[in-house]
């Protein structure tokens, strides 16, 4: 699998881990997509299950550049594997979306876009998805003050 | 000259279909629903949040909070992760005992769903049947942990306690009643005609939109897949149970239904292999850094009373790196992708919710329906908001 892609995207494979059974794979933030659309029509591969989408803030960790990594799952019903996909932006960078490719990323990716505040290119719909609209900041950013009082926003219509 | 005006219904928060606090914002033409908005984030609680400033144990209690109704599930999902990441295993007792209360939750979580369905399309009777049946596996979850929802009874290395005397029996009753209930249900459900009309044919999603989609649980499998994280990657050792996967074709409503009906049976099995081939033995490992010594050592021996100590005030450390252990809990492929950096805190936790992708296929199955089958359709996929939210 891992051969089949680096000869498919030479330049976009940063990093290839295979730790406790769990294969990771960094690839660059502008080849996303196209590395997820191959990995889902590969007619050997197919990995056409999205199971999860998430983000993680690297700020606290001792490799903490750049800042943030968008995570996928991706789940291979045909073969029955699974495979971490891995890319790393820096604050406010964009990451190309992949609703295109699994519908599923839809609500993940307004998830971290919300939470975690990374934007997401050519998304159809980039709105909150669990804070108010109104809402400033990012909770799941590590620098998210924790300990303040949380501001009280209002309700619609009576701004 | 006629003009097409639609019409828009706000449906929720607070609404008794909607299971919790979802927000569906209808556009309708007539009756007819032209497009379905939902709105999510009532119960936002910052679950993951939380979870990083707490110790793995602690974080563990948060799990038992997010779907509430299959506590046991996420305790499961969540301890799978950390253990990999630890590199224990739980001793062959544990495991059994593990895979007991999960089949238990599952049929608790069923039949939560199987009652309030029945209640949304009009089968009053149903819904107090189910939760009585559901009462006694709540005593049975209060007889283990002492608590009847939030029970964190599965922990890392072990469980909380080994059985209670009488369990066993407790059990046994249980799973020799059942069966004839769900004969009850199913008499006064399968081949109601009223029912089917709200049922069949009704909030169909196909195999095709049902992948696509990341649907994951009965609503998957009644959309004609055959996936069950229990048989493809078992866990826990799944493996050596006897059992078969629901499978329907229809990926409507009614096989929705009858995809969980053929589970609750299902899990009766496995909760009677479960009691079958209980072997004796210790219930946690046997490593005093993860695992609190027994009360009575702490009393007696100093160096029981250090591990204590530390176990109490600053938990237990986990080598850095990261774990994804997915694992089919009632509602579909529930994970917890935990990212340690060596300290007795998880660094970052996030669930792979499955209500929430299951919730995101609702639009799909609703759109170009008529407004009543909503109702219908949001029962059938069984979403929890505790999880959704987090």
């Amino acid at each position: 699998m891992v051969v089949k892609l680096r000869e498919r995207f030479p330049d976009a494979i940063r990093e290839v881990r295979h730790v406790r059974d769990e294969l990771t794979v960094v690839v660059a933030p502008a080849a996303i997509r196209e590395v997820c659309r191959f990995l889902r029509d590969d007619p050997e591969l197919r990995y056409e299950f999205l199971s999860d989408l998430c983000s993680v803030d690297r700020l606290r960790l001792p490799e903490a550049s750049p800042r943030f990594e968008v995570v996928y799952h991706l789940t291979s019903m045909r073969n029955s594997s699974r495979l971490r996909l891995k890319v790393r932006v820096e604050a406010g960078e964009p990451v190309e979306s992949v609703t295109g490719v699994w519908e599923a990323a839809n609500w993940m990716e307004r998830e971290v876009y919300d939470l975690m505040g990374i934007p997401f290119r050519d998304h159809p719909d980039l709105r909150r998805l669990v804070m108010p609209d109104d809402f400033e900041g990012h909770p799941l950013r590590k620098d998210f003050p924790v300990t303040t009082e949380p501001r009280w926003w209002e309700e619609e219509g009576r701004r | 000259m006629t003009e097409t005006r639609t019409m828009t219904l706000n449906m929720g928060p607070q609404h008794p279909s909607t299971h919790g606090v979802l927000r569906l914002v209808l556009e309708l033409d007539g009756e007819v629903v032209v497009r379905c908005v939902p709105h999510i984030g009532y119960l936002h609680t910052g679950m993951e949040k939380t979870m990083e400033d707490k110790r793995y144990q602690q974080a563990l209690t948060v799990t038992d909070r997010m779907d509430y109704l299959a506590p046991m599930s996420n305790n499961l999902a969540f301890v799978l992760s950390v253990e990999k990441l630890l590199g224990i295993e739980a001793t062959e007792r544990a495991r059994i005992i593990r895979v007991m209360m999960a089949e238990l939750t599952r049929i608790k979580s069923h039949l939560v769903w199987l009652g309030t369905h029945a209640l949304d399309i009009g089968a009053m009777s149903v819904f107090l049947y189910c939760f009585r049946e559901r009462e006694k596996i709540l005593d049975l979850y209060e007889m283990v942990s002492g608590q009847r929802m939030m029970s964190s009874y599965i922990r890392v290395g072990g469980l909380m306690a080994d059985l209670p005397d009488g369990f066993e029996r407790r059990v046994r009753d249980f799973i020799d009643e059942f069966p004839k209930r769900v004969d009850e249900y199913e008499d006064l459900l399968t081949h109601n005609r009223l029912r089917q009309q709200r049922t069949v044919g009704i909030g169909v999603l196909k195999r095709e939109e049902a992948i696509a989609l990341g649907v994951s649980g009965p609503t998957l499998r009644a959309a004609g897949v055959p996936w069950d994280i229990r048989k493809v990657w078992p866990y826990s050792g799944y493996d050596r149970f006897r059992f078969d996967i629901s499978l329907a074709h229809n990926g409507d409503v009614y096989d929705r239904y009858r995809c969980r009906i053929f589970e609750m049976r299902q899990s009766t099995g496995i909760v009677r292999q479960c009691l079958d081939r209980l072997p004796k033995g210790p219930v946690n490992i046997d490593n005093p850094k993860i695992v609190p010594p027994p009360k009575p050592m702490v009393r007696r021996s100093m160096e029981a009373l250090i591990h204590h100590f530390l176990l109490y005030s600053q938990g237990f450390a986990v080598p850095a790196g990261e774990a994804y252990v997915p694992i089919e809990s009632p509602k579909g492929e529930i994970g917890f992708y935990v990212v340690s950096d060596g300290s007795n805190k998880p660094y970052r936790v996030r669930v792979r919710p499955p209500s929430l992708l299951n919730l995101q296929a609702l639009p799909r199955m609703v759109e170009g329906r008529l407004v009543a089958d909503v109702v219908a359709v949001i029962g059938s996929i069984d979403i929890v908001l505790g999880e959704i939210d987090r």
